[in-house]
């Protein structure tokens, strides 16, 4: 392999954790701060890449279309909040994994009955159609542009997190509920505002893969599963730990793919290699994922 | 009365009820397919294809009037065998159709074969049934999995491609597909791939084609997997560099709606085209479309051929179906209207002989992004298995 494909393929590593990164920073501050499992929050990224297409068909923009979808994403997670999930906080986890399964099912159900059982279109804008060259690497520009709006999020979130007051109170919140609710602080609020701001950073991770990958029913639940391995490295309810976690699981999974089957080939002969390393390949993360397991039992950041 | 003896009893009068439901000139049939999860796509075009023909027919096969039990298997073989169980001891169908997948159709045809029900799979083409366990109660009027990439292979073959990279899913239809066009094409292999089912991003191997610089590409990505990577390969900057070439299944209409021009100019096999130029056809893609508001894909029309090969074997048997031996002969030899024209009949597997087609992805004039026919890959084709079946 020569240097300009193993820095593609590390920047492919990096682009792919970049965007589970955008999935798993809403899942883990949900979880870590209300105590919540939510597995409907795949469901808000299926909302927000749909709701992508059907703007770009309104505006013929897909900026304006992405932060109109993003905007809406987020309310849908604040109504959902109310109306459905609020009564489970107190609940235990497996209650509150039913009832956002649940949800799952109700989401899917009504994307279908809206924009029928085939998937729909929805291609990035022109501007980013093509390829970009980046030193002599012919990259795709969608892809770098998912890769510079997940840097951005990322500085953003940790600017919210750690220099605002709001921050503050996650950050409390997250360490001792119950002593931020003694302090006189409206934790419902602070809650429904956390539920909202992680549906809507789903939803923004929706509309940045929409043009990447299908936009179908069932797209949320294909990603839940990465994102969920993604945090138990990370360790739970830590947005760093999330960061960390996505770039690992983006990295090993691509270069598995890139390098695990040539690999095999080395002492293996080619059709048993094929097939043996395509497997070890999508197998990779979740080995990282019990190494990991097995020295930090936390996860690299734990919250707390 | 316990709940036992209650059931026992119950049982007892079905057992009754049964023949004389058949004997009063109707007709039922179970659709267990995929309606919901990823896979529905396929499920509902095969069953609104199938209803369509019902239509088409004023609600009756074979001059019975037809009743349709509509089941959802959830593209899970537990949940089809559970069904299939329903269909004949509850519900007690004449004939059960629908499937889509394979593995799906091999976990439900031991249950339909002991029950001496006919099985029509309308998608589901396992090499298995074509060959040493081909079953007397199964037909397939779809097309043995193999054969639509043996016609590419072919095709890749005679353009004079050397270097082919290949890439499929890492399942046994994935292998099957790969192994169907190696069966034709007789080139070098610059790669051979197995991704992940389900897999979302194919950058590291896009960035493997590139380096390998082969002189085409053959995927088989059915659904949501084919999405993904026809839309990450056009963004990769591969189209228009490498020929793309697949399978019907990688370009049909479920994906052209959601690819748009990133599949332009590429070239696929299928024994149906929506442009095939028959009036059966012309009715079987204007009605649909007009019923629907979309264009009808290859699964579609497979349904709608279904309905078509029940209805003329049942009118050959003069609305009898008890006599199965007379039944089974009457679907070997029916003569229907199919939509992909001339050329269809059953091989002594009871899969097709036909001939399968070569398809072009282009722009129609309203727009659409669709298929059309650029030529014959494969006439008078019979799959690879059927010398290996029993069954004259």
């Amino acid at each position: 392999m020569d240097t300009l494909l193993i820095a593609e393929q590390a920047l492919n590593g990096l682009q792919f954790g970049v965007m589970l990164f955008l999935m798993a920073a809403g899942l883990t501050l949900v979880f870590g701060i209300m105590d919540l499992i939510n597995l409907a929050h795949g469901s808000f990224y299926m909302v927000g890449a749909y709701l992508t297409a059907a703007f770009v068909g309104v505006f013929d923009h897909f900026l304006l279309a992405l932060l109109a979808a993003v905007a809406l994403t987020a309310l849908v997670g604040l109504a959902v909040e109310w109306t459905a999930l609020r009564s489970f906080y107190r609940r235990d986890h497996l209650d509150q994994v039913l009832a956002t399964f649940g949800l799952i099912l109700f989401f899917n159900e009504l994307a279908r009955i809206i924009w029928g059982p085939v998937p729909i279109f929805l291609n990035p804008p022109a501007a980013l159609a093509g390829t970009v060259n980046l030193f002599g690497l012919q990259y795709p520009a969608i892809r770098l542009a998912i890769l510079g709006v997940g840097v951005a999020v990322a500085l953003l979130l940790w600017l919210l997190i750690a220099r605002t007051r709001v921050g503050m109170l996650i950050r409390a919140g997250a360490t001792n509920r119950e002593m931020v609710m003694a302090l006189g602080v409206d934790v419902r609020l602070l809650f429904s505002l956390v539920f909202a701001l992680g549906a809507g950073l789903a939803g923004l991770a929706g509309a940045m893969a929409g043009p990447v990958l299908a936009v179908q029913v069932g797209m949320g639940e294909q990603i839940l599963i990465l994102t969920f391995v993604v945090i138990v490295i990370g360790g739970i309810g830590s947005v760093r730990g999330a960061l960390a976690g996505a770039l690992l699981v983006g990295m090993v999974d691509t270069l598995g793919r890139a390098t695990l089957p040539a690999l095999f080939r080395l002492f293996l002969d080619p059709a048993a290699a094929n097939g043996a390393g395509g497997a070890a390949a999508s197998m990779a993360i979740y080995v990282l994922m019990a190494l990991v397991l097995a020295i930090r039992p936390r996860g690299l950041f734990p919250a707390g | 009365m316990t709940a036992r003896t209650l059931i026992a009893a119950a049982s007892a009068l079905a057992l009754f009820a049964g023949p004389a439901l058949g004997a009063d000139g109707s007709l039922k049939i179970g659709m267990i397919t995929t309606l919901s999860g990823p896979g529905a796509g396929l499920g509902i075009d095969i069953r609104d294809g199938f209803q369509l023909a019902l239509q088409h027919l004023g609600g009756s096969l074979g001059g019975l009037k037809t009743e349709v039990v509509e089941a959802d298997d959830q593209q899970k073989p537990d949940v089809a065998v559970g069904l299939t169980n329903r269909m004949v001891e509850r519900d007690r169908v004449d004939l059960v159709t629908g499937v889509v997948w394979s593995n799906l159709a091999l976990a439900m045809m031991p249950t339909l074969a002991n029950a001496k029900t006919f099985f029509i799979s309308p998608n589901a083409g396992p090499s298995q049934l074509a060959g040493a366990q081909c079953n007397p109660y199964f037909f397939n009027v779809a097309w043995q999995n193999d054969t639509i990439h043996e016609a590419v292979g072919q095709h890749v073959q005679e353009r004079g491609f050397k270097k082919v990279y290949l890439m499929a899913p890492n399942y046994p239809a994935g292998k099957d597909a790969l192994a169907g066009f190696r069966r034709y094409y007789k080139g070098g292999v610059a790669g051979e791939v197995y991704t992940q089912v389900g897999q979302l991003d194919y950058a590291a191997e896009l960035a493997q084609i590139k380096a390998a610089q082969p002189d085409a590409v053959y995927v088989f990505y059915p659904g949501g997997m084919g999405i993904n990577f026809i839309k990450q390969f056009d963004q990769a900057g591969l189209k228009g560099n490498v020929p793309l070439f697949g399978p019907g299944f990688s370009f049909d209409q479920d994906i052209l709606a959601a690819v748009g021009d990133a599949a332009l100019g590429v070239r696929n096999s299928a024994q149906w085209s929506p442009d095939m130029d028959s009036a059966a056809n012309k009715r079987f893609v204007a009605d649909f479309k007009a019923k629907h508001n979309r264009l009808p894909s290859m699964y579609a029309s497979q349904g709608y051929d279904a309905a078509l090969l029940i209805d003329a074997a049942i009118k050959a048997t003069g609305g009898k179906l008890d006599d199965k031996d007379a039944l089974r002969a009457a679907f070997k030899t029916a003569k229907f209207d199919s939509v992909r024209g001339e050329g269809f009949r059953f091989n002594n597997n009871h899969y097709p002989i036909q001939n399968v087609y070569l398809r072009e992805v282009v722009k129609g004039a309203d727009g659409t992004v669709t298929n059309k026919t650029v030529g014959t890959a494969f006439t008078n084709h019979a799959d690879a298995f059927a010398k290996d079946c029993a069954m004259k």
